[in-house]
């Protein structure tokens, strides 16, 4: 960016001009590498903006290409890093080789890589001491040894590859739920209730104006967003991975499912998951996820979620899928008033749980009792039956009901009272 | 006003950033740079943000400073064409027809032309939006575009790509020059990518507190010069609190404004709990103020 002293002042500015252009590609293929999208109309566009802006100012060239790149708040760090890594080494080093953005998106790819390690070392030291403490759970003793034991058999994740492929058949085919909501849009329907004046007029004139005949229209219906709340801890991972490949089949065939996962913390994996491939799309969301397998602290979660997520994916008559145990032993007072905030925020909440696929599991463990009078439905999610099932319940229009009013009058002491 | 009604459009980043000063609106050098790029590149400009932070009043600010027309959608779920582009004036073109049969017209064409003319059409923003007043192309402020839905959007894709309309009883109407599109969204859901990528992003952050007390002394310059610089220390350690809803710049000000009309000239603790309505609007968040942080935060805006 230093103006060659002297010499021929169009050539120089003409070739900084092409040199220039070089460099913006160069750094928009480094940031492409580190992970952002950025097609080529976005660098055709940040090279005609810096055109426009001049070089003169450095935050000036930074803003532009910052608003010609990046279309997400999310990708604002990222960006950040990758114009200083970028260009400032060229500052400092004067003529050096200039295809060497590779090995900076490589520096700054595995500085993240680094990152995670570390925090999945500090993760596996949790998971053991979780582990470790696992039978002290206040579910009854007896039950849950056993009850672990039929888990494992059950595992999704260890049926073998041939099970595992049906299994993922099996979700791929599950009719989708036809749960829908009405919008304010109309659309023409011969038994709708509201007039429809635009096709009446049009229909008249063809009988040259003599006629006018009713024509009616009804609400248009369309499926509400679906937000799936996924615990991956480490009494969770094996059905959460499943969950998974159910999710990734739903986000394929319906708009708008958001899926976030949480353990220690919450992720977003909507954007991993809506990759075609669904071993692409799991690859890719469990490289999202930072904490797989670890501990859980499902209220802090939730209250991440309500204050970070819900206002942005909870609009318009939203069901949320809570997947979790509810194996939550501190904090029940936070879990209770997140639980709360979430269940006030969405349309119904349905939280799926696998424990309750054994037989005879009863939910007194603390964290499951102070989330139940706030979800609308509990279901077992261990096998595809299942999962059958919850397809078909997201079709029913049922508010309230099923195992959750079951489970609450049965254990609230001097609970409420519950119509079934 | 004395300068002249319309003006051209900005030739430099400082142009911008004086632009918007000379409105009233206190912007840092990254949104002016955005603006101008903009208003150069004919591209519409997106600009995202917490709710409260001044997104619709750059576009105001804007049109009263080029001397432009503001058409303003304000999107809302189930927004359809009928609200949005155009609609028929269903009594009068009934009328029509019957006026038509009086006169003894049976020609179909001649009635068609005669019902779905321009006379009996009622436009809406975006198609007022197409039409260039005698100071040039209109500004046109799509405002909380994720309230809409998704097939809004689509729409609002083609109009933005061609900036045309197709009235199928008429046929196209183009935009002689393209308007200046603001568009505005408070992320209550993502806006596909598709849009965006049309558009210059933005993102609309809570400004820091140099710049906060500047708006203040513009939007509220009757307040105790000590009571400014307090409320915004106050509303600035708010923000780094974790609150379901941080107060935004609007706050800020409504704030200022109602300690200013009860005669305060410097934070209490009465003052702060009496009027914290004005500044928090979720229950949990002044619940949890008002348990000690409140005035925790209050000794830190003193001492400092």
């Amino acid at each position: 960016m230093a103006t060659g002293p002297g010499a021929d002042k169009t050539t120089v500015e003409r070739e900084e001009g092409s040199r220039l252009a070089d460099r913006i590609v160069g750094f928009a293929r480094m940031l492409r590498r580190a992970g952002l999208r950025v097609g080529p109309a976005a660098v055709m566009d940040a090279i005609q903006s810096v055109v426009t802006v001049g070089i003169e100012r450095r935050d000036d060239f930074y803003w532009t290409l910052h608003c010609t790149m990046i279309s997400r708040r999310e990708d604002h760090a990222l960006f950040d890093a990758a114009f200083r890594l970028y260009w400032a080494r060229r500052d400092e080093r004067e003529e050096a080789g200039n295809e060497d953005e590779g090995e900076e998106a490589e520096a700054l790819r595995e500085k993240k890589r680094a990152g995670d390690r570390r925090a999945e070392d500090a993760l596996d030291e949790e998971r053991r001491a979780i582990i470790k403490k696992r039978p002290e759970f206040e579910l009854d003793a007896r039950l849950s040894f056993t009850a672990m034991e039929v888990l494992r058999g059950k595992d999704f994740a260890q049926m073998s590859a041939e099970e595992v492929a049906d299994a993922r058949h099996a979700m791929r085919d599950l009719v989708l739920p036809f749960d829908r909501v009405a919008t304010r849009r109309f659309r023409t329907d011969p038994h709708g209730a509201r007039i429809d004046p635009h096709a009446m007029l049009r229909a008249s004139l063809r009988t040259g104006g003599d006629l006018i005949l009713p024509k009616f229209r009804s609400p248009r219906e369309i499926a509400p967003p679906l937000v799936a709340l996924v615990d991956i801890s480490g009494s969770m991972s094996q059905y959460s991975r499943v969950f998974l490949h159910f999710l990734h089949a739903l986000t394929e065939k319906r708009r708008r499912v958001h899926s976030f996962t949480f353990g220690t913390r919450l992720t977003n994996i909507t954007r991993p998951l809506s990759r075609r491939d669904p071993d692409e799309a799991l690859e890719e969301a469990s490289q999202a996820v930072r904490d797989w397998s670890g501990g859980t602290r499902i209220g802090t979660a939730l209250g991440d979620f309500n204050r970070l997520w819900s206002r942005r994916v909870l609009g318009q008559g939203a069901i949320v899928l809570l997947i979790t145990d509810g194996l939550e032993r501190d904090h029940i007072e936070i879990l209770s008033r997140e639980m709360e905030r979430v269940s006030k925020s969405c349309r119904r909440l349905i939280w799926l749980n696998p424990l309750l696929g054994y037989e005879g599991f009863e939910p007194k463990a603390r964290g499951m009792q102070a989330m139940l009078p706030h979800v609308d439905e509990l279901r077992p999610v261990h096998n595809l039956d299942a999962l059958g099932d919850l397809v078909a319940a997201l079709a029913a229009p049922a508010r309230g009901g099923g195992l959750a009013r079951h489970f609450q009058r049965a254990h609230m002491k001097g609970g409420r009272n519950a119509n079934v | 006003m004395s300068q002249p009604s319309t003006r051209d459009l900005p030739q430099s980043i400082d142009d911008t950033l004086t632009l918007l000063t000379e409105g009233g609106y206190v912007a840092d050098r990254a949104l002016a740079t955005v603006l101008f790029l903009s208003l150069t590149m004919q591209r519409p400009l997106f600009l995202e943000g917490e709710a409260g932070v001044g997104k619709t009043e750059i576009a105001k600010v804007l049109a009263a400073g080029l001397g432009r027309r503001l058409i303003r959608l304000q999107c809302y779920e189930g927004l359809d064409v009928s609200s949005a582009v155009y609609e028929w004036n269903y009594a009068a073109q009934m009328i029509e027809i019957r006026m038509a049969e009086a006169a003894g017209i049976h020609d179909r064409s001649e009635m068609e032309s005669g019902v779905f003319s321009e006379k009996h059409l009622i436009r809406r923003p975006v198609l007022e939006a197409l039409e260039s007043g005698i100071d040039g192309p209109p500004i046109f402020l799509i405002d909380e575009l994720d309230r809409a839905d998704e097939a809004f959007e689509a729409y609002l894709l083609e109009v933005l790509s061609d900036y045309q309309v197709s009235v199928p009883e008429l046929g196209t109407i183009k935009a002689d020059e393209p308007p200046i599109v603001v568009i505005t969204t408070n992320r209550t859901r993502e806006i596909h990518d598709a849009l965006k990528r049309r558009c210059l992003y933005h993102w609309v952050d809570y400004p820091d507190a140099q710049r906060e007390l500047e708006i203040l002394a513009r939007k509220v310059p009757n307040a105790n010069a000590t009571l400014a610089r307090q409320v915004v220390t106050f509303v600035q350690k708010l923000r780094e609190l974790d609150l379901f809803k941080a107060p935004g710049v609007a706050e800020t000000i409504d704030w200022a404004t109602a300690l200013t009309a009860l005669g305060k000239d410097s934070l209490d603790a009465d003052a702060v709990s009496d009027t914290m309505g004005v500044l928090l609007k979720y229950q949990d968040d002044i619940a949890r103020l008002e348990s000690g942080e409140g005035e925790r935060v209050l000794e830190i805006v003193k001492a400092g």
